[in-house]
């Protein structure tokens, strides 16, 4: 409010001078508009931000000061083959558990939810059991599988077998990765789907079914489009949790990012320089979904403000204009009050 | 019923075969419905014939609602039963037992059917022309090039031409309710029903949205209307039906029911109201 005040004081003479003499209430002879305003002292909020700093001056400090960071090390593997190969396969994890589990996830959500007290049940189990085993537990049971079911057949329940397969050809140790994460992406997905489709406003089922659309058609294109409104945020949540969850399937010796990093460092003994490596990529890799789920969440929220906010990007142009027009007003002499608040929205 | 007739044509005669008028379009026989405990319909007998408006009047809870939403089966009916020219409404007879349709033909009987709600109920992540084109497109299989056409009729018809790009949201509450009145147009049904489609309307909106269903029943569509609007009723209707405790207390022309009510109840209920 401050640089308005002043401003709007502007034309009707040196606002200092004004505010100094004029004395009384506000309301006084020289209306309020012709007062400077004196912002109150934070002097702690000063002091904790001076604290702050000097720590992450500190920090900064000693990570470029302390040589076991080995920084020469950390660039020599940042980009290596091995390296780069292992972040593939951990996207390729993150991607397919993704899709799989929140396809699975979707079916258990409108299980839970359709009349059928069977399918309801069912899904209800699903979740329970999945989300009551610890991930790596589980991973390991699906390692393991061939073990617990040497083939794998179908045929008729409690029947002959029709066609079958050894458990192990069928499911890789990759194979095995990618189920464990999706069944237990699914059940956490589920509730995130759940929870988006109870949000979306009963009027719009009656509307769809008064309008005759047909059930599958109304799912897909009134209820789930403004379920995933509320699905997003957390569905945001649960993939960059599933990104950094997949370094778990180290366990199956499976050459994802964090299994490759401990193979060469203990290899070469550099354990830091390596776990920094990893930190770096597990960084860029979520920083590049969350802009993503930014731009996903707004698609989504289309026709939901009467004027949708602008991007990032939109208020980095604007305010680069604003800028512009501040400094070509700096040439000109004078410029009334009210047209320079209305540049600088 | 259907659009396809000029605005201007007289009620009943649009067609051109004076038999039309006295087909009966609505049917309802002793109807019951509750929730739980509550009983909220208690024997509803109804008949509207095609070309008219018939307008339903009665205290709040008085069961118009609920009725309105038996018609086309968003409620199940407990007894009784309705017919929408001449096909039974969520069952099929056989003999003398009624047998519960799937919701797949329930949702074709409903295209049938024109339903607009108290709060509008578009799809506000759908442009309007997209709310307009999505159920004739999915329910009945039209090209989409013919839908967008006809949403664009239309919308121009109840005076929105130019705003198909737009979010319902970024429309007024008239305006959205006309929007959901050609959404209702688009499946060309042969009856529409209106649940109390200005009550959700601040008051120097109501008239755009009257008006838009006076042409409509000027053009001889086939039409129940449950409202509060008694001037509406009273320039429209060709029959009131007055409602009160889940039964229908008096209906006849409007001149008898609102200006010589025969009942106690409907007396009382108007010299509230009016």
């Amino acid at each position: 409010m401050r640089p308005t005040a002043t401003t709007a004081a502007a034309p009707s003479g040196d606002p200092s001078a004004t505010g100094a003499t004029a004395p009384g209430p506000p309301s006084g002879p020289g209306g309020p508009g012709s007062l400077t305003v004196v912002p109150a002292r934070h002097p702690a909020r000063w002091a904790a931000a001076l604290a702050v700093a000097v720590l992450a001056a500190q920090f900064t400090h000693g990570l470029a000061t302390n040589p076991v960071w080995e920084w020469d090390v950390f660039r020599g593997y940042l980009f290596s083959e091995t390296i780069v190969q292992a972040v593939g396969v951990t996207l390729q994890l993150t991607a397919c558990a993704t899709v799989l589990g929140f396809l699975l996830g979707t079916v258990l959500a409108f299980m839970r939810l359709s009349r059928s007290p069977v399918l309801a049940t069912a899904a209800w189990t699903y979740i329970w059991i999945f989300r009551s085993i610890p991930m790596i537990v589980q991973l390991v049971f699906w390692f393991n599988l061939s073990a617990l079911y040497e083939e794998l057949g179908l045929g008729i329940p409690f029947g002959p077998v029709l066609w079958s397969v050894d458990s192990d050809s069928l499911i890789g140790t990759i194979g095995a990765a990618v189920v464990g994460l999706s069944l237990h992406q699914a059940a956490y997905a589920a509730e995130i789907v759940r929870g988006g489709v109870v949000s979306v406003d009963h009027g719009q089922l009656e509307a769809a079914a008064a309008l005759g659309i047909p059930r599958l058609r109304q799912i897909r294109r009134i209820v789930l489009p403004q379920a995933m409104r509320a699905i997003l945020p957390a569905a945001g949540n649960e993939v960059v949790g599933l990104l950094k969850g997949t370094s778990v399937v180290y366990v199956m010796a499976i050459g994802e990012l964090f299994y490759q990093v401990q193979v060469v460092y203990g290899r070469t003994g550099r354990v830091i320089p390596l776990l920094l490596v990893a930190t770096a990529w597990y960084v860029v890799l979520t920083s590049v979904l969350s802009v993503a789920q930014y731009y996903v969440e707004r698609h989504f929220a289309r026709g939901a403000d009467r004027t949708p906010p602008p991007t990032p990007l939109q208020r980095a142009r604007r305010s680069l204009r604003a800028l512009r027009a501040a400094a070509a007003r700096r040439d000109r002499p004078v410029v009334p009050a009210a047209t320079l608040r209305g540049e600088n929205r | 019923m259907t659009l396809s007739k000029s605005p201007a044509s007289p009620k009943g005669a649009a067609d051109g075969t004076a038999g039309e008028t006295d087909r009966v379009m609505v049917d309802v026989r002793g109807v019951h419905k509750g929730f739980g405990p509550l009983e909220v319909l208690r024997g509803v007998d109804l008949r509207v014939r095609a070309g008219e408006v018939t307008v339903v009047l009665g205290p709040s809870g008085s069961g118009k609602s609920t009725l309105l939403r038996t018609i086309n089966h968003l409620e199940k009916v407990d007894r009784g039963w309705i017919s929408v020219d001449g096909e039974l409404i969520g069952y099929r007879r056989s003999g003398d037992k009624l047998y519960e349709l799937k919701e797949k033909e329930v949702l074709r009987q409903r295209t049938r059917i024109g339903f607009v709600f108290q709060d509008f109920n578009l799809f506000p992540h759908l442009t309007v022309e997209e709310n307009l084109v999505e159920a004739p497109v999915s329910a009945l299989r039209r090209p989409r090039k013919e839908a967008r056409e006809t949403a664009r009729r239309l919308l121009e018809r109840v005076g929105l031409a130019g705003r198909a790009g737009t979010y319902p949201r970024q429309l007024s509450g008239g305006q959205q309710q006309r929007v959901a009145i050609a959404r209702a147009l688009a499946l060309e049904p042969k009856v529409l029903l209106f649940d109390e489609p200005t009550s959700a309307l601040d008051p120097e909106l109501v008239g755009e949205v009257l008006d838009v269903i006076k042409d409509l029943a000027r053009s001889g569509t086939t039409m129940i209307v449950v409202t509060h609007e008694i001037g509406f009723a009273r320039e429209v209707a060709d029959t009131v039906v007055f409602m009160d405790g889940g039964v229908v207390v008096e209906q006849g022309p409007p001149s008898a029911v609102l200006d010589n009510p025969r009942q106690e109840r409907t007396r009382a209920f108007l010299s509230k109201v009016l």
